[in-house]
């Protein structure tokens, strides 16, 4: 054997595999692609067919009352650009702030209490023996249990509904905070200590940035959990929102501008959260942190 | 390597006197500990695991309580951590989210030094280290010898007077450690800084220290751990290689690995 065999042979083996790696890369994209459109189109073709033959599902389920896709598709149209003049048209514009305000005012009050709240829990056993037993009380009773004693204590209008969307959001923040501020490691601790930290500046140099991802991902939650409850948020009788409008066209018997509703909080959710998400990573930029 | 000399920095004295640690359920740790460390004095704390040693480090850094007697630093009863006393540990300790400039600058910027001066020290820190191009780089994507030298310049950057190391090189293969071990000793001569190392081998025990502490017992052993001998180096090169050398590590290596005589 020679020195060039030994030089060649990786190289030849290599080269077919390196120009071929992001094609198969971007084939496997495709495919994952290709894959997920089966299933939506299969859905959106038995409701049409399921609409146009009235089928009877089980648990009573009318397809016959549902509207067709197509009539959700321009109902969309008319509640984004107001095509057909009437009560919805264009109204997404009215709705959508409204309610973005409420969700955006709850989720962040939430964020405000459940954190540090949860920094304190998670590092000092008094605060948790404090807390504790009032949040796994308070915790299984879901938000619409709170809704007819929320409707006498605050009355109806905005304010009922943050406090409910604040409810709901505070929950998952204040358990993933504690959480992440339970994993700290001691050596960072120490090393924060013996530098010269004090105990209060410990728990926003160490404990926070150290507790981070738990708490990015409880804030993930907790905001996903909020739009959940906008819909039911806003049956405390706000005259505007993507809830309210819901209801508003369950009234008058428009199952269009239901779905049409349904749709635009499942967008508006999901845009949300890749904003919070997207926050996030200009904040920490690139920064390496505990996983 | 790129580094630089440092000037003279703080440096105390140490007092240790009947120093007893005993752990909650009664497991005593150590035992009527005396140790006195001179301005500048680099010593080394050696003995099997379980003698106490960490222990004993871990209280001199505040980290730990002592159950009874005195531990003071440059005169001061030692009652908690700070930045008068840095710790360098085997595992390193650095902020994973901060990168090397924000890691070593994290001390002076905790004093309140104005922004020109926080920066000044940094770079002369990373530099006396030989990082300066790694400054931008976070602690996970430098090797363990990188990253033991970040953790020493963060500590050195708050001019502590006394600089205890449990370990520190512990976990480095045998070339970087013997890279650091001069760089210390280097560091060392230009800074004046007391030590107190802490480490298993009695090879470096030997090579870096000015007087070396035998501990031995321990909880394992049923008798708390205690000082059995203090013994100095008075080797003026420390070849390693040397009779002289190994005569001095074969004397503590009894001391370390022998049950002394009852008294």
């Amino acid at each position: 054997m020679t020195t060039t065999d030994v030089a060649t042979v990786p190289v030849a083996a290599a080269a077919p595999t390196v120009p071929d790696a992001p094609r198969r890369r971007g084939r496997g994209r495709l495919r994952t692609v290709l894959l997920g459109l089966p299933v939506p189109v299969l859905f959106l073709v038995l409701w049409h067919l399921g609409r146009a033959q009235e089928w009877e599902l089980p648990l009573g389920l009318r397809m016959g009352f549902l509207p067709y896709p197509a009539d959700v598709a321009a109902g969309l149209v008319n509640y984004v650009a107001g095509t057909r003049d009437d009560a919805f048209s264009s109204l997404l514009w009215e709705d959508l702030p409204a309610s973005a305000l409420r969700v955006v005012s709850g989720f962040a009050l939430a964020t405000l209490i459940a954190v540090p709240l949860g920094v304190l829990m998670g590092r000092f056993r008094t605060a948790n023996s404090l807390f504790d037993p009032m949040i796994n009380l308070f915790r299984p009773i879901p938000a619409t249990a709170w809704v007819p004693l929320v409707a006498l204590l605050i009355g109806y209008g905005d304010q009922a509904s943050i406090f409910l969307i604040t409810l709901s959001a505070f929950f998952p923040i204040v358990l993933g905070t504690i959480s992440g501020a339970r994993q700290v490691p001691e050596r960072l601790l120490e090393a924060a200590r013996m530098l010269g930290t004090s105990g209060v500046g410990t728990l926003l140099r160490v404990v926070l940035p150290a507790a981070a991802p738990a708490i990015v991902n409880g804030m993930r939650v907790g905001l996903g959990l909020a739009w959940v409850i906008l819909v039911l948020s806003e049956t405390t009788g706000v005259p505007t929102g993507l809830g309210s409008t819901i209801f508003l066209a369950r009234d008058v018997v428009q199952t269009d501008q239901i779905v049409v509703g349904m749709i635009c909080i499942a967008v508006a959710g999901f845009l949300s959260d890749r904003l919070l998400t997207l926050f996030f990573r200009v904040l920490f930029r690139d920064r390496p942190l505990i996983k | 390597m790129d580094t630089q000399h440092l000037a003279a920095g703080r440096t105390a004295d140490v007092r240790i006197a009947g120093l007893s640690k005993v752990y909650a359920g009664g497991v005593a740790a150590m035992a009527d500990v005396d140790l006195t460390i001179a301005s500048g004095e680099f010593v080394a704390v050696v003995g099997a695991s379980g003698c106490g040693k960490s222990t004993l480090l871990r209280i001199l850094a505040g980290f730990e309580r002592p159950s009874a007697g005195v531990v003071e630093v440059g005169g001061t009863p030692v009652t908690g951590p700070g930045p008068d006393r840095g710790v360098v540990f085997q595992d390193y300790g650095l902020f994973p989210w901060l990168s090397v400039r924000e890691n070593v600058a994290y001390g002076p910027a905790r004093k309140k030094l104005p922004k020109a001066e926080v920066a000044a020290v940094t770079d002369r820190f990373i530099a006396a280290v030989g990082l300066t191009r790694f400054a931008g780089k976070y602690p996970a994507q430098l090797s363990g010898g990188m990253q033991q030298r970040v953790a020493i310049a963060r500590v050195l950057a708050n001019d502590p007077s006394l600089l205890l190391m449990d370990e520190p090189f512990g976990a480095l293969d045998a070339l970087t450690r013997a890279d650091l071990q001069t760089e210390l000793k280097r560091i060392h001569v230009d800074t004046r800084t007391t030590v107190v190392f802490v480490t298993h081998s009695i090879e470096e025990a030997v090579y870096l220290a000015d007087r070396v502490v035998v501990m031995t017992g321990g909880a394992s052993h049923g008798v708390p751990g205690s000082v059995r001998r203090i013994v100095p180096v008075d080797l003026a090169d420390r070849d390693v290689t040397s009779p002289a050398f190994n005569a001095v590590k074969r004397e503590i290596a009894e001391l370390v690995h022998t049950v002394p005589a009852a008294a």
